[in-house]
């Protein structure tokens, strides 16, 4: 008995130049730089930045309705794409990241592929975006090149929404956050056109200029309930993953803070090294991971240079430090999905004084319940303070439900502002200086 | 200035109005019935115009209903459980823990020693729903069940893990006759488990408890079951309805005026906005179209006259209803009922009989078939010939209709069943898992609890213009999405018909999980009780795009099939019970508690004239065959028994305790040689039991992790519990063996890191050492010296060496226990194949092996006949093949290899058992099912979890056999 499965049409070289790239939006800011480094890189991209609950819809029709909420998600939306008639099926194909990690994750690009068959869209190529070294047969390769201006772009990213995210609850002028953010994706642009703003002397420069561009913003300090964000990568940042958590954290008139994307990257390439030290073997790979960690990190601490060098803002705690922050609760060889990444971040994100946190995970994540869910008590434990609340995300399960969760932890979260303001000014921000001028005293 | 708090819920108002000394001047608890904002303003008038009078007020918003509308209408609005806390602070200072139950939510408020609110996840649930839902199953109002508790006898194990699996078991309870009054009782049990087991998460409830909300005020019964459990005397103070107006009331502050919050709300009603579908009908005409096509599909009715011949009798004692056809030989109806089951169906039939013979006077009866759940209670009770599983039953009554049927799909009360049919026999089945089996009964649920009647709420969905999009998934969910939309303004009218929608997309995206309609077939019967309701079927034709067939007796396909099934079947003269018979007949109920073996299962033993016995609640055939030891050809119970072999020895270094869970069902022979030679002395916790569960269900931090894992919490604590074990072993392991099959071999991450949690959650491992350190037997170069270092931390004399000869000892003995396996699958095999007996592959995971994960599911397939051996007693006699999927799991890669190599096997075929909320599933299923049918094999797929129910699951193995005779 032979059973011969029909070959899925690979993503060739050729298709670089005839054919367009779909890309499933996660992170606004970073994939607008992504895409711009694939376009310089001779490729045709188009970040899918479709919303609705159509695309949830499709997800289930072509998808298993117990695979994670990202899978039907991403899924949906290009299948939404496919359909919409906006592009030429003939040109156009997709991509999707695989990390090759033991969670399902990696599996997505397979449940794509038996969606687009089951979709009829079996003749679109589909090219894997991975750093393991899967589908190596594939047309897309991430040269040297076009690695180092997606590494540029991530921590551009970061430094972007992080210090937006500091500005935007007090800015005087609704929106001179997000303008700042958008003149800056115009300027990196520009700059990766002209084989610009990769260098590590590029970046230095340009973290510092954008760091400067939002301390220049006007703002009117006030106290706020401070919240973090953490939890599985696609639903902790895309808007459509998690109900536009960020917006309505907002809207009841939050700081928010999303630990970045570089931290995931390192955090991927950490456990290269930590996996040769628990199970032994393979020296090379972790020395290799070496290497890239020192690349990444020394990039790391020219931006987190420029960002702490303004007293107001925050700059995150460098990769190496908040790793040691899962010590003592999880083990680094919990590495599926998120892993210890995201215990260290729940941790990280109560030193630097947000303390209240949404745990966001798709509906039966397998990794959350590890290192989310099942490690919430034993961060309550350590850290009394700590007001973390898990939410499920998933088809059905409803904002009304979602956003009564927050709402219960932002009471006790705004309950202890109001304990706590009168002794502690502004906690963070409100040095003596440049910003002085702005801070009311609260109430 | 007066002080007023509005608590909107899921299902009922609430509003307090206090003066300035905080004194409770009135108070309102009231149904809203869905129509919030109207109930609002009007709760509202009334207090401007007793209280109010034109002066300002205080006024904030509470409950999960009133969010929406409170931030749209500027309304100050205070979280329920802040609002609970806040009224607990003020009336019963003292209270340590709060625990309040509401219509949909439930939630535990620590007061002291560090302030901790817990709500309920949005799988587990709604309580006051719950309770509504089963006092509906056991027609009995919330009240009335609480007075049948009083007098309740014992109490049944009821799954606690959400509404729908409760059902499940409480419908055979009552079909198997049990008393309505343990049952009441067994369901207050299982809201206590719900509620601790789902929100506590580890920490004690203790001090002084505060009950409050609906269910805790009303039903005395309930709060003493929590008493109970808790060990506690909690107290249910005065007002206890009200605590989270009173706590908004208490909150409130600004000033507004209510005629102009009044005027508001009026404008917020007019303002609908949610995602819906397109009307059902758009017009009068199109639906007059639609219920002249559907008349045109009807069976001759006819009244008896002698020249009818011999009649035939089908029965359909389904899990709701009781159903009874009688045709002549032409296959006309003579003779039809239809009735609710309301526990028991033995009455209900009896008297169907009895009309039956009234109204054929003279007539012969020449088959009698019985089918539905109580197929083998009807044929023992009153003689009837055959029985026929319900899947035959049906398919036999849709060929009637539709010669060539390519689907059938049929939703009755609790289930839903689709199967496609080829070549006139059935190929593909489809039976709602534990999860989604809302259906029939769901629509009549959510009807009462609206205020209407089933056929009335349907028809108020016909012509609504906006249906609300209510998504596809389990009951529990829809009760939230319901709630959202009446939050944004849905009208009942599209609130009923969104409800017929997601049934149908219930069925089509959960159950079935259909692409398009083209993948179905294109000639469908519908049928089951639920397609009565206009709404629901012309959702269907719209979701699919294609006209169906619903025969007039959508009702009664099952006991038309059934009596279809007798009359090709007949034989000389039926052996029903004669009308003289009927006349004497009595039945009997006994409850006994089985002790043949370690389940005890609760038996409902029934006593009909002549001494025929019929023994119900039983999970393997034991007490009705009284026939001791287990099938030989059952590799579980094999498998099992060469794990119980490992004696603890006489180890000197000291005792060493593993966890019988998860990894060890298939580790264990290599850690206990390990252990055991390195001078350990190795003992282990039980196989798990109902009561594993139980104890360590307090610190399950998720509550929607599979089973297998929740019961590692119950084998930490017997172990920790054992005075003599000084340190509990269980590694986490990223990787398991590669054994060739997949792109790599890693372990779930579940299977993989589960003793962190553990290690999290369980306080009971403070007092012992608990290793759970990574290790990696997978490389074994590697393995023997990081494992000494493990060890070295808590026993610094072993040496590496002494590692790498136990080691050296436990890979040989895994190799052999492997071996073992694999040998006894071989040995099962030829022995079946000479026997003439099919073989299923019954293939899980190593833990699967587990009794209580299992329920016996291998004894069940034996006694239908069938050999069982597991996925990995064959996997290694296949290569490495092309997968849909990454193939990176190393016990996911057996089952593609197992699917693979029976696939060219006609004597062997595959069932796979499914933890519930196993997500590496999700993805294996899917692509087994596809390895089997490119070679044309049947995929049966059995969804478990702490369910104990196998009615639905002999169904579904019935049904296999039934079309493999085929």
């Amino acid at each position: 008995m032979e059973q011969q499965l029909p070959a899925y049409p690979k993503f060739t070289k050729e298709m670089k130049h005839t054919h367009k790239l779909l890309i499933p939006n996660m992170l606004p800011i970073h994939w607008t730089l992504l895409r711009e480094a694939l376009v310089d890189e001779g490729y045709q991209a188009e970040v899918l930045t479709t919303t609705g609950p159509e695309i949830a819809q499709e997800g289930l029709k072509y998808v298993h309705n117990d695979t994670c909420y990202p899978a039907l998600l991403v899924i949906g939306q290009f299948i939404c794409a496919l359909k919409s008639g906006k592009y030429d099926l003939q040109h156009t194909a997709l991509i999707i990241t695989q990390t090759g990690g033991g969670c399902r994750a990696s599996n997505y690009i397979h449940l794509l592929r038996k969606a687009l068959v089951k979709a009829g869209f079996g003749n679109i190529p589909v090219a894997s975006l991975n750093f393991s070294g899967l589908e190596k047969d594939s047309g897309f390769s991430l040269t040297v090149p076009l690695l180092r201006k997606v590494i540029s772009a991530v921590f551009y990213g970061d430094e972007l929404m992080c210090l937006a995210n500091q500005v935007r609850p007090y800015e005087e002028k609704p929106g001179a956050a997000d303008a700042v953010v958008a003149r800056w994706l115009r300027i990196l642009a520009a700059q990766y056109d002209d084989k610009r703003g990769i260098t590590k002397r590029d970046m230095r420069h340009n973290f510092a200029a954008i760091a400067a561009d939002f301390a220049a913003v006007p703002v009117h300090y006030c106290p706020r309930v401070k919240v973090g964000v953490v939890g599985e990568i696609y639903v902790k940042y895309s808007a459509l993953g998690n109900n536009g958590l960020e917006a309505f954290l907002a809207s009841e008139g939050c700081e928010v803070n999303v630990p970045g994307l570089m931290g995931f990257v390192q955090y991927c390439v950490e456990n290269m090294r930590e996996t040769s030290k628990l199970y032994g073997g393979d020296t090379w790979t972790a020395r290799a991971a070496g290497v890239i960690q020192e690349f990444l990190d020394t990039r790391e601490d020219m931006m987190l240079a420029a960002i702490a060098k303004y007293p107001q803002f925050h700059a995150p705690m460098p990769f190496a430090k908040m790793k040691q922050m899962a010590q003592g609760i999880i083990s680094y060889g919990v590495k599926m999905g998120e892993g210890w990444l995201l215990t260290a971040e729940m941790v990280e994100l109560v030193h630097a004084g947000f303390e209240n946190i949404v745990c966001t995970q798709p509906f039966g994540c397998l990794p959350n319940h590890i290192s989310g869910k099942g490690m919430i008590n034993k961060i309550r434990a350590l850290y009394p303070s700590a007001n973390i609340t898990p939410i499920d995300y998933d088809p059905s399960a409803t904002r009304v439900n979602q956003e009564n969760r927050i709402r219960l932890m932002l009471s006790v979260a705004k309950e202890r502002l109001q304990s706590q303001a009168p002794a502690k000014p502004a906690p963070l921000y409100g040095e003596e200086g440049t910003v002085q001028a702005h801070v009311e005293r609260p109430l | 200035m007066y002080h007023i708090g509005l608590d909107i819920g899921s299902t009922t108002i609430k509003c307090v109005v206090l003066d300035e000394q905080q004194n409770l001047l009135y108070k309102t608890y009231e149904r809203h019935y869905s129509h919030i904002v109207e109930k609002a303003a009007e709760v509202l008038a009334h207090v401007e115009e007793q209280y109010a009078k034109k002066q300002a007020v205080c006024l904030a918003l509470s409950g999960s209903a009133g969010m929406g509308f409170a931030e749209s209408c500027g309304i100050p609005f205070v979280q329920e459980v802040y609002a609970t806390r806040i009224a607990a602070n003020r009336y019963m200072p003292g209270t340590d823990v709060v625990i309040e139950l509401g219509g949909e939510d439930a939630k535990i408020l620590f007061l002291t020693g560090g302030t901790e609110v817990r709500m309920n996840g949005s799988c587990a649930g709604g309580t006051g729903a719950f309770i509504d839902q089963m006092a509906t199953l056991l027609h009995m109002t919330p009240d009335e069940m609480n007075e049948a508790a009083k007098t309740a006898q014992k109490t049944y194990t009821i799954a606690s893990r959400c509404g729908v699996f409760a059902k499940s078991d409480v419908q055979p309870l009552l079909n198997q006759g049990a008393s309505k009054n343990d049952v009441a009782l067994s369901i207050f049990g299982a809201v206590v488990n719900q509620t601790i087991a789902g929100l506590a998460q580890g920490r004690p409830i203790r001090g002084n408890v505060l009950y409050l909300g609906g269910p805790l005020t009303f039903l005395s019964e309930l709060r003493s079951s929590f008493d109970k459990a808790l060990g506690a005397n909690g107290v249910c103070p005065e007002n206890s309805l009200y605590y989270v107006a009173l706590g908004a009331a208490l909150y409130a502050q600004g000033q507004v005026t209510l005629p102009d919050i009044t005027a508001r709300l009026q404008d917020y009603s007019a303002t609908a906005s949610y995602a819906f579908h397109a009307p059902l009908f758009k017009s009068q005409r199109e639906y007059e179209d639609f219920r002249a096509r559907h008349a045109l599909a009807s069976v001759p009715f006819r009244e008896y006259t002698p020249d009818c011949g011999d009649i035939h009798i089908g029965i359909d004692a389904g899990s709701t209803t009781v159903k009874a056809v009688a045709i002549d030989e032409k296959a006309n109806i003579v003779y039809t009922s239809y009735e609710p089951n309301s526990g028991n169906p033995v009455p209900i039939i009896h008297r169907f009989l009895k009309e039956i013979y009234a109204s054929c006077p003279g007539a012969r009866v020449a088959s009698a078939t019985a089918t539905g759940y109580g197929e083998e209670l009807v044929k023992t009770a009153f003689g009837a010939d055959f029985g026929v599983v319900e899947t035959v039953a049906h398919f036999t009554a849709a060929r009637h209709f539709l010669p060539d049927v390519d689907f059938v799909i049929d939703i009755g009360g609790q289930d839903m069943k689709c199967f496609k049919a080829e070549n006139g026999a059935i190929s593909d089945i489809f039976l709602n898992e534990a999860c989604s089996s809302g259906c029939g009964s769901f629509l009549q649920t959510f009807a009462e609890a609206l205020g209407y009647s089933v056929p009335e709420f349907a028809k108020l969905g016909l012509f609504a213009d906006k249906p609300v999009d209510l998504g596809s998934r389990c009951t529990v969910f829809m009760n939230s999405s319901v709630k959202q939309a009446q939050k944004d303004g849905a009208s009942i009218e599209n609130i009923s018909a969104g409800l017929s929608i997601s049934v149908v997309k219930n069925a089509l995206y959960k159950v079935i999980r259909a692409g398009s309609p083209e993948e179905l077939g294109r000639k469908i019967v519908v049928q089951g009780g639920t397609f009565y309701n206009e709404a629901v079927l012309r959702a269907f034709e719209q979701e699919m795009g294609v006209n169906v067939i619903r025969p007039s007796i959508a009702g009664l396909m099952g006991a038309f099939g059934a009596a279809l099934y007798g009359r090709a079947h007949a034989r000389e003269q039926s052996a029903l019970l004669s009308a003289q018979a009927l006349e004497t007949f009595t039945q009997q109920a006994k409850n006994v508690k089985c002790g043949l073996c370690g389940n005890h299962c609760q038996l409902t033993v029934s006593t009909f004239p002549g001494g025929r016995k019929f023994i119900s609640g039983n999970r393997c055939d034991r007490p009705v065959t009284h026939r001791t030891g287990d099938d030989p050809l059952n590799l579980y119970a094999y498998k099992l028994s060469l794990l119980a072999k490992y004696e603890e020895g006489t180890g000197t270094r000291g005792t060493v305790g593993m966890p019988m869970c998860l990894s060890f069902y298939e580790l264990f022979p290599f850690w206990h040689t390990l252990f055991t030679h390195l001078g350990f002395r190795v003992r282990h916790s039980s196989f798990s039991t109902r009561d594993t569960y139980l104890a360590g269900q307090a610190t399950i931090p998720s509550d929607t992790v599979c089973y297998p894992a929740k019961l590692a919490h119950g084998h930490i604590q017997e172990l920790a519990a054992m005075q003599d074990v000084d340190a509990i072993f269980y590694p986490c392991m990223s990787y398991n063996f590669d054994e060739g099959l997949g792109d790599n071999h890693y372990n779930c991450p579940v299977v993989a890191y589960y003793p962190e949690v553990l290690a999290a959650n369980c306080p009971e491992l403070a007092e012992k050492i608990f290793i759970y350190d990574f290790v990696g037997p997978h490389n074994r170069k590697a393995f023997p010296k990081k494992m000494a270092a493990v060890l070295q931390k808590y026993w610094p004399d072993i040496t590496q060496a002494q590692v790498a000869e136990a080691a050296a000892a436990a890979y040989e003995e895994y190799v052999a226990h492997m071996a073992a396996v694999r040998k006894r699958g071989a040995e099962i095999i030829a022995e079946a194949r000479k026997a003439g007996r099919h073989i299923i592959v019954l293939a899980g995971r190593p833990y699967h092996v587990d009794p209580e994960i299992n329920h016996g599911i291998d004894k069940l397939i034996c006694s239908h006949g069938a050999a069982v051996v597991t996925e990995d007693s064959i996997s290694h006699l296949v290569q490495k093949f092309e997968t849909r999927v990454l193939n990176q799991w190393t016990y996911h890669a057996r089952l593609y290899a197992a699917a693979r190599y029976i696939a060219d096997k006609p004597d062997m075929d595959l069932v796979q058992l499914v933890s519930f909320g196993c997500g590496v599933d999700a993805i294996t299923t899917d692509e087994t099912r596809e390895i089997l049918q490119r070679e044309g094999k049947l995929y049966t797929q059995i969804k478990i979890d702490e369910i104990t129910n196998l009615g639905t699951v002999n169904i579904r193995l019935r049904s296999l056999f039934a079309a493999l005779e085929q």
